[in-house]
């Protein structure tokens, strides 16, 4: 079954249009990231989805246009976790998660013991029990991340967008909070949908990628097909050489030749300049 | 330290013991304004003397004629329009601040108050020119006028505060609520100008006029008192959702903009109903929700309800002030606030700035 079906997927921000025509599928139970240079649309894209944003052309979840959900309806079907989500001052790591009980909760009502339950077994499952009376605003940064999912996860909505979930992150709790989604994928029978910066993370974690440049899809499939030199040298302008790593290729950076000593012989062969478009 | 086991502890709710002592700041507050004045009753006397008002009960309070009558005919009216408008303008404050999502929102350095001022003027100006008798009791079209006066000032605030931007800072809020308060102060005195009959009436109302309140106030205010309160109540827990930004109340079911506009004009008829009545009373907002805040929690079910009481209280003492301070003289009582909530106003910039 198809979890997110878009088509011709067409997003205008500030009388600008920032994404042109974006087809994209998500099976579910799959993981799907999108990558991208900087103002490809990413961010857009997952917003589109999310259904935060007046768009033009048809976002399908789970067969239903998004368009004929309601709110609360489809805050039951896709739980949205942003790139830095307002941290409320002063609120409690349990109230917080509780907040994503909002779309069970009727309108003027209040939580009932079957929210909290819900809640506190999210919770648990990510170990955040000791954290629940803490304030959020006091918890460090990992520990934040495993706060803002345990909210997006409390939605128990079967699709799960993550805006950049580990741009604000030590490579250790990057790959704790990763192996996290996965797990929890794989327990809770999730499809994630994220955007992601690190090339070589993006590639471990995703079945699949898609390459948006420009606010088009430049590429869509495994790592191994989107992750090349040349497709990363052309929408990146970046020099980089892809090795074979354990689960998928990985993207090691290397800095441009002008700027290196120009008395170096052999330069190693790095793939030659990017084009100037 | 972290990995010890946190307490055991349920959601955010209004506790019990935050609730008696909410309700008993009220009461001793009210005792100690109907006891205490240019006349100093016993606060058991009055006391006994308001159980009496009960039908059907009978106790010899000790107190003579003229003191019950300093109790029940001029000191509890006051009391009482001093306990609402404070409870009024304290849960506006709180329910700004989350709906602005702004530490320093409050309903006199919004604008809001000086829009209702320039209402109600408007509204005693043109009954003042044309019946031109000596007004006792405010005309029932002024809470009407305030209410309309304090949405086209908030609305103002809010739309001057976001030209060209798409996130608000806090300061920038507060700058258009200067500007706009500035602004419509500009035209409330161009019209005392042109209205000098009325001047003086206007002028006594603009510094706080509980001095004159009588039971006509109290029931001008009480009804768009309850409905501005059961409306912001009822709304707490939206509150507390907007608090992790629109998008993401969003992505949670709620329509943020709605709500947004649903609390502002609860909030705002509050407030134009108090102002229309008691003049304008600043900062009551500001000190009230903070402190409530750091006593009893951030969640809005539980700093709206207990700022109402904590308000009611405040200005009810602070009315004593305003009239045992300079006795038999009286300051105005936005005077009173102003000396407490600007040091208040700066202490709370200072740590919203160190928090972003």
């Amino acid at each position: 079954m198809t979890a997110v079906e878009v088509s011709g997927l067409r997003v205008e921000l500030g009388g600008v249009e920032v994404l042109h025509g974006v087809d994209l599928a998500v099976r579910t139970g799959e993981w799907v990231t999108v990558i991208g240079p900087n103002g490809a649309g990413k961010s857009t894209l997952l917003r589109a989805v999310g259904g935060l944003l007046p768009f033009a052309g048809s976002v399908s979840l789970f067969g239903t246009p998004s368009s004929r959900l309601r709110r609360r309806e489809r805050a039951r079907q896709v739980a949205t976790v942003a790139q830095a989500p307002v941290v409320p001052p002063g609120m409690a790591v349990l109230d917080y998660v509780l907040l994503g009980r909002t779309p069970y909760i009727p309108p003027l009502g209040r939580e009932s013991a079957a929210d909290l339950a819900a809640v506190r077994d999210v919770l648990a499952g990510l170990d955040l029990q000791r954290f629940s009376a803490r304030a959020l605003e006091t918890l460090s940064g990992g520990e934040r991340q495993r706060a803002f999912l345990a909210r997006a996860l409390a939605q128990g909505a079967p699709l799960l967008l993550l805006d950049e979930p580990t741009s604000a992150l030590d490579i250790g709790h990057q790959q704790e909070v990763l192996e996290l989604v996965d797990a929890l994928r794989l327990t809770h029978g999730l499809t994630v949908l994220t955007t992601m910066h690190d090339l070589s993370v993006a590639g471990e974690y995703a079945d699949r990628l898609v390459l948006l440049s420009a606010g088009r899809v430049a590429a869509d499939g495994p790592p191994r097909e989107v992750l090349t030199e040349a497709l990363l040298a052309r929408h990146y302008r970046a020099r980089v050489r892809v090795v074979d790593g354990d689960h998928g290729p990985l993207v090691v950076p290397i800095r441009p030749l002008s700027t290196v000593d120009k008395s170096i012989d052999d330069p190693g062969g790095f793939p030659g300049p990017p084009p100037s478009d | 330290m972290t990995d010890e086991p946190g307490p055991v502890r349920g959601p955010a709710r209004l506790r019990g013991r935050w609730l008696v002592a909410g309700i008993l700041m009220a009461l001793v507050a009210a005792l100690a304004g109907l006891a205490f004045g240019p006349v100093n009753l016993p606060p058991g006397s009055v006391a006994a003397e308001l159980l009496n008002l009960v039908p059907g009960v009978h106790i010899d309070s000790g107190l003579s004629e003229r003191e019950i009558a300093i109790v029940t005919q001029l000191r509890l009216p006051r009391v009482v329009l001093g306990l609402l408008v404070g409870a009024m303008l304290a849960l506006a404050g709180g329910c700004y601040q989350g709906v602005f999502r702004n530490p320093l929102a409050d309903p006199y350095l919004l604008g809001v108050a000086a829009g209702a001022g320039l209402g109600a003027t408007v509204a005693i100006a043109i009954r003042g020119t044309t019946t031109g008798e000596e007004t006792v009791n405010l005309p029932a079209s002024v809470p009407v006028a305030a209410f309309a006066g304090a949405v086209g000032a908030v609305v103002l605030t809010y739309a001057l505060g976001s030209v060209g931007r798409r996130d608000r800072s806090p300061a920038t809020l507060i700058l258009a609520g200067v500007a706009v308060s500035s602004f419509l102060a500009a035209i409330q005195t161009y019209l005392l100008q042109r209205n000098v009959a009325t001047i003086r009436e206007v002028y006594s109302w603009i510094l706080g006029r509980l001095a004159t309140a009588g039971w006509h106030d109290v029931l001008l205010l009480l009804p768009y008192a309850a409905v501005s309160a059961a409306t912001v109540l009822l709304h707490g827990r939206e509150l507390d959702v907007l608090s992790v930004g629109d998008e993401e109340a969003a992505s949670l079911g709620l329509h943020p903009q709605r709500s947004r506009y649903l609390l502002l004009a609860a909030a705002s008829l509050g407030t134009a109903a108090a102002v229309a009545v008691s003049g304008l009373i600043g900062f009551v907002g500001l000190i009230v929700p903070h402190t409530v805040r750091l006593l009893a929690g951030s969640s809005y079910r539980v700093v709206l309800p207990l700022s109402m009481l904590f308000g009611a209280a405040f200005l009810t003492l602070a009315d004593l002030a305003a009239r045992t301070v300079t006795a038999p003289a009286e300051i105005p009582i936005g005077v009173v606030t102003a000396f407490f909530g600007a040091p208040f106003f700066v202490l709370v910039l200072r740590t919203s700035r160190r928090a972003t």
